[in-house]
Order: structure tokens, then C-alpha cells, then sequence
């Protein structure tokens, strides 16, 4: 029910994800925010269980500020990303697994634009194009009433229209 | 007397003394001054740079240490002591984030850090922190603050204040030029911090390294250049006060 979608390109990667928070039939809030600013040029979006989801991205969010302000400069996206899927991973075989799926989307100085796709099994992989949708084969249903857009590429994360797909209303 | 009171840190003298917490007061007067001053839209804090060996890399000694994006402290003595208790202020800056969505006051991270210290002066087998910490910031309201703790564990908010080695004669000098002249505009404020630490500093501009907060801005460390361009400025002023001094007398 919950849709992410990434694409990297060239010196930019482009992110997306829906904005519905439902309970089964019921749409709770349609202009949830699923995307966590890890830093100036990472994103982290989450979906999943509910309340795990913000639990674990903001306790991600905070390790990173907290890494930079010991250390004086930032983890970059690779580095932010395995810090990430250890966590999971560490939770995972704990009595309290996180049940998450995430895309974390960054820009490097020195290696570019970052796209990583992390499922709530904890793997991890860097992909030129990713998406979490619903469903066996991972359906990705777009009639949802609007989706946040975003970019980051060297200037940092850029906010875009949000999507409104025609014949959703 | 003292010295039998002084081995297990949980036991007082008989006239009322923590021997361990005065000894520990003492190593801070040991380490080298800090001074911080609360101006109005801005915080200064200003160490004097101890001076390094020939072979050591001079960038790995740091005393100005940020704590969160608002909020920074500068310590006086036992530098291994400061980076442990710097490190739980960052944890705790994060924390109370996360926890409550708002970044913390001054005064909370402050107290935070005074309670910890007073916690290892009540505690068997532990000595207390042989450090005094300056701890700047601005407030979510925008209000700027200046908090200064101890070994004991007290805490108190300051205007302008110094700790470490001839803190008393900084302290002082500002008492007697913390005036709201002195410290009307930024600048103004930042050179009240280079002329209170120039006179307990030797050899000027270069044993000084400088930081400021200004409101919604995060910690800038001053460079060398600028801080010898203000020192400049400062010893110009000096010149042109006892030049008019000169002309009065004779005339």
C-alpha cells in the first residue's frame, strides 16, 4: 500500500513516495511525509509497518547528526547507507526486528549521485533505479491521490512538485 | 589533616571539606584560560592555544568543541576528562531530539553535564572530572546564554566569564569592561573576548584560536588571519587611547 521510487541519473537522483497513511481501508492522513533528511544530500524513505517506520528512520536521522558532530563532517551515503542495513540487520536477529523497507538516496562529492535499495530483510544494494511497492511482484499503484517529489544532486535536496496524478481525484 | 581524607572521594573531612572536588578544582586552574562572553545577538568563546611541540600537528588540539548545531563548550583541564564528557553532551543532544523533537536550551544540556559530574563525585572508586567547562548558545527563543560549571557539579549563567589559568585576572579585566557599550554591536563583543584573553596571553594574536555563535547560525571557528586582523585593530585602538592621553597632558 505504501509505494517508494527512485532513479538516479547522470549528477542528480530523482525520489518518490506516496503520501497516504492508511489503516487498512481507511486513509488516515494523505500528506505524510515519508522521506527522512539524513543530512543536506541524503534521504532516507521509509515504509512499513506503522510506527516502526518513524522509530527506525529517526533514530537513523539522529546517529547521523550525532556522527557529524563528533567527527566534524558527514557520513556520505555509502557509509550512511551500511550504517543503516547494520542496524537493521542487528535488529533483525534481535527479539525486536524493525519490519521496514527503505531507499536511501545521497550525493557524493568525490563518487556522485547514490541510489541504494534496502528491504526489511536487511539487503542491501546500489541500483541505478529502484522501487518498493505491494503485492508478490511488487505492484506499484499509481491512482494514489499525490506523491512528494524530490531531487538532490551537489546543491542538496531540492523539494519538487508534488505529483497529482489526473483521474486520482 | 588533609591527607587522610582524602583517598576514598565519598568521604568528607571533618571540617566539611570534598578534598577530591577542590584537588580537582586545582587541575583546572592548571590548563589554559578560556573566556566566553554573552553579547546580544552573538556568543564568544576564546581559548588561549597552548603552544605545541616542533614535530606535533598543531590542528589536533582543539578546546572549542561544538555540541549541537546551537550549542558549544570550551574547557579548562584535563583534556582526556573534557572529551569524555563532551562526547555525553552530543549523545544527549541527539537524544533529547529524538525524544522530544526540540533541540535542547543551554541550560538543559548544562545541567545535564553538572549532574554527571556531580554524579562521579558521590560515587565509590570514582574521581571527579578535572574539568570547569563554558557552555554557549542561543535558545530556541533566541535568546543567547552563557553557563559555567565546575568539578563539584554546580552550574551557574554568566555574562561574561573566564576559567583555567589566571582566570581571576580575566575575570577581573571584564568586570571592569563588560559594559553594554562594550558589547553593543558583534564585533564589538568579539574583540572584548581577544583584549581579556591578550592579558593573560603571551605572544598575542597567534596563541588565541576564537569561536562564535551568532543567532540561527551554526559555530564558526575564527581563522588566524581574522583573529590577527581584530588583534590589528585592538593594538591600533590602544595606540590612538594613549595618544590622546599624551595630547591631554601637555595641553
Amino acid at each position: 500500500m505504501e509505494y517508494l521510487i527512485g532513479i538516479q541519473g547522470q549528477d542528480f537522483v530523482l525520489v518518490a513516495a506516496d503520501n497516504v497513511a492508511a489503516h487498512s481501508i481507511v486513509k488516515m492522513k494523505q500528506d505524510q511525509d515519508k522521506m527522512f533528511k539524513l543530512s543536506d544530500k541524503i534521504l532516507l524513505l521509509c515504509v512499513g509497518e506503522a510506527g516502526d517506520t518513524v522509530q527506525f528512520a529517526e533514530y537513523i536521522q539522529k546517529n547521523i547528526q550525532l556522527y557529524k558532530m563528533r567527527n566534524g563532517y558527514e557520513l556520505s551515503p555509502t557509509a550512511a547507507a551500511n550504517f543503516t542495513r547494520k542496524n537493521l540487520a542487528d535488529y533483525l536477529r534481535s527479539r525486536t526486528p524493525y519490519h521496514v523497507n527503505l531507499l536511501l538516496a545521497g550525493f557524493d562529492e568525490t563518487d556522485g549521485p547514490g541510489l541504494y535499495y534496502m528491504d526489511h530483510l536487511s539487503a542491501l544494494a546500489k541500483a541505478p533505479f529502484a522501487a518498493h511497492g505491494h503485492g508478490l511482484n511488487h505492484r506499484f499503484i499509481l491512482n494514489l491521490p499525490s506523491f512528494s517529489v524530490r531531487l538532490i544532486d551537489k546543491d542538496g535536496t531540492h523539494d519538487l512538485e508534488k505529483l497529482i496524478p489526473v483521474g486520482a481525484k | 589533616m588533609a591527607a587522610r581524607y582524602d583517598r576514598a572521594i565519598t568521604v568528607f573531612s571533618p571540617d566539611g571539606h570534598l578534598f577530591q572536588v577542590e584537588y580537582a578544582q586545582e587541575a583546572v586552574k592548571k590548563g589554559s584560560t578560556a573566556v566566553g562572553i554573552r553579547g546580544k545577538d552573538i556568543v564568544v568563546l576564546g581559548v588561549e592555544k597552548k603552544s605545541v611541540a616542533k614535530l606535533q600537528e598543531e590542528r589536533t588540539v582543539r578546546k572549542i568543541c561544538a555540541l549541537d548545531e546551537h550549542v558549544c563548550m570550551a574547557f579548562a583541564g584535563l583534556t582526556a576528562d573534557a572529551r569524555i564528557v563532551i562526547n555525553r553532551a552530543r549523545v544527549e543532544c541527539q537524544s533529547h531530539r529524538l525524544t522530544v523533537e526540540d533541540p535542547v536550551t543551554v541550560e538543559y544540556i548544562t545541567r545535564h553535564i553538572a549532574t554527571l559530574k556531580q554524579r562521579y563525585t558521590q560515587s565509590n572508586g570514582r574521581r571527579p572530572f578535572g574539568i570547569s567547562a563554558l557552555i554557549v548558545g542561543f535558545d530556541y527563543d533566541g535568546t543567547p546564554r552563557l553557563y559555567q560549571t565546575d568539578p563539584s557539579g554546580t552550574y551557574h549563567a554568566w555574562k561574561a566569564n573566564a576559567i583555567g589559568r589566571s582566570a581571576k585576572t580575566v575575570r577581573e579585566f571584564l568586570e571592569k569592561n563588560y559594559t553594554d557599550e562594550a558589547i553593543a554591536t558583534d564585533n564589538e563583543a568579539i574583540k572584548l573576548a581577544i583584549k581579556a584573553l591578550l592579558e593573560v596571553v603571551q605572544s598575542g594574536g597567534k596563541n588565541i584560536d576564537l569561536a562564535v555563535i551568532r543567532r540561527n547560525q551554526p559555530l564558526k571557528l575564527l581563522e588566524s588571519k581574522e583573529i590577527e586582523t581584530l588583534v590589528a585593530e585592538i593594538e591600533k585602538e590602544k595606540e590612538d587611547e594613549a595618544e590622546k592621553k599624551k595630547q591631554k597632558k601637555s595641553t
